[in-house]
């Protein structure tokens, strides 16, 4: 009796330890060979042959189809620089340039990967629409309401992701973070 | 007491290897993931366009808004397949994932170096048993093998503004993914 209760005890406690630490390291998006810069985090190596078990369980678990290396890499921020979680009712503003790449893509989701409705339906930028300044740096003005310049609209929801990718780069599995990969900082501005 | 700790850290050691088996186990028992997804829309070894994502519809998360792209859900069981892509103004990119979502290989445009993309993709052994002087020969025949017998093509061309969609969408629409003929893959 006492080594029925005692293995059940030890089952239940392997059931729920193991369980828990799946079910944390895949809703965390836990993968090895992350790129970090700044607010802005990339996994380069999810989008090879070589993706890890915990990548290739989360991109099961998602149902999203991870844009490949030879094709591109994708950085995400779900906080701004401070460290702060991105809100849809204040103004964030994204100001730099981005690592050398044919073109790239900045779009907004909620964090489970949808895009946000709002009333001009713009979803992100790309490349190519930007207005830039004399030196090519940027800036983007990701706010609730409308502002001139380059308006990035939340909608109004309380959490979203930015999601910026980089087409045909040279940014890749060798990378370091550091100079010569510069993103653009993310600053919230103002909060209601 | 002590007997009870050791349970616990038996326990404890036992939930590793579930976790790290339920980690392992879960590509193959997702039901929901962009293969199943996409297998009620996309027939197999046809080109099909996959819907541009909107905040009301999206087939899959996190796609890029400013691409159109169509799939090729290949089966290479009876033969290998050629796919042929024209390449659009601004960037065209054609990824390949196995059955399992893993994308093992990419190519664009640029890298392909001219007006159509054209590729034979098959199985390791069926790129064993053609013949070795074709290869050799047809330096420009482009060849990916496969890891897995089925799996994904995706095509994709960008429209870097709205207005450029149909632009993208029709040089998509030109793409064909077909079975290699016999007389063609074993000449």
């Amino acid at each position: 009796m006492r080594l029925l209760f005692g293995s059940l005890f030890a089952f239940i406690i392997a059931a729920l330890v193991g369980l828990g630490a799946t079910y944390f390291a895949l809703t965390r998006g836990a993968a090895f060979g992350a790129l970090k810069i700044g607010s802005w985090t990339a996994w380069p190596k999810t989008g090879t042959a070589d993706a890890d078990p915990y990548a290739r369980a989360s991109i099961a678990r998602t149902g999203q189809l991870p844009i490949s290396l030879g094709d591109g890499v994708s950085f995400s921020a779900q906080t701004d620089d401070a460290g702060r979680v991105l809100d849809g009712r204040c103004d964030v503003v994204l100001d730099g340039v981005t690592p050398a790449a044919r073109f790239w893509t900045l779009t907004l989701y909620n964090n489970g990967g949808d895009l946000v409705a709002n009333s001009v339906s713009r979803y992100g930028f790309t490349s190519q629409e930007i207005v830039r300044r004399a030196d090519g740096s940027f800036s983007i003005i990701v706010a609730p309401r409308a502002n001139p310049g380059n308006w990035l609209p939340t909608g109004g929801i309380d959490r979203y992701m930015l999601v910026l990718r980089l087409y045909d780069t040279a940014v890749g599995v060798s990378t370091r973070a550091g100079r010569e990969v510069p993103m653009p900082s993310v600053k919230t501005r103002s909060c209601p | 007491m002590m007997r009870w700790l050791l349970l616990l850290l038996g326990g404890a050691l036992l939930g590793g290897v579930v976790h790290l088996a339920t980690v392992m186990i879960l590509p193959r028992t997702a039901t929901n993931d962009a293969y199943a997804r996409l297998t009620p829309i996309a027939p197999v070894n046809k080109v099909t366009p996959i819907p541009v994502p909107s905040p009301d519809a999206a087939l899959m998360p996190f796609m890029d808004p400013a691409f159109v792209s169509a799939v090729c859900r290949y089966d290479l069981s009876k033969s290998g397949l050629k796919l042929t892509v024209p390449v659009s103004l601004s960037y065209t990119s054609i990824s390949f994932y196995t059955r399992y979502d893993v994308a093992y290989y990419a190519i664009n445009d640029r890298a392909a170096g001219r007006r159509v993309i054209e590729l034979d993709l098959m199985t390791t052994e069926q790129h064993n048993d053609m013949p070795e002087e074709e290869d050799v020969t047809a330096a420009d025949r482009l060849i990916v093998e496969s890891p897995t017998t089925t799996g994904l093509i995706v095509v994709r061309a960008l429209a870097t503004e709205p207005g450029l969609m149909p632009m993208a969408r029709n040089a998509i629409a030109a793409a064909q993914c077909r079975p290699l003929e016999p007389s063609q893959a074993s000449r």
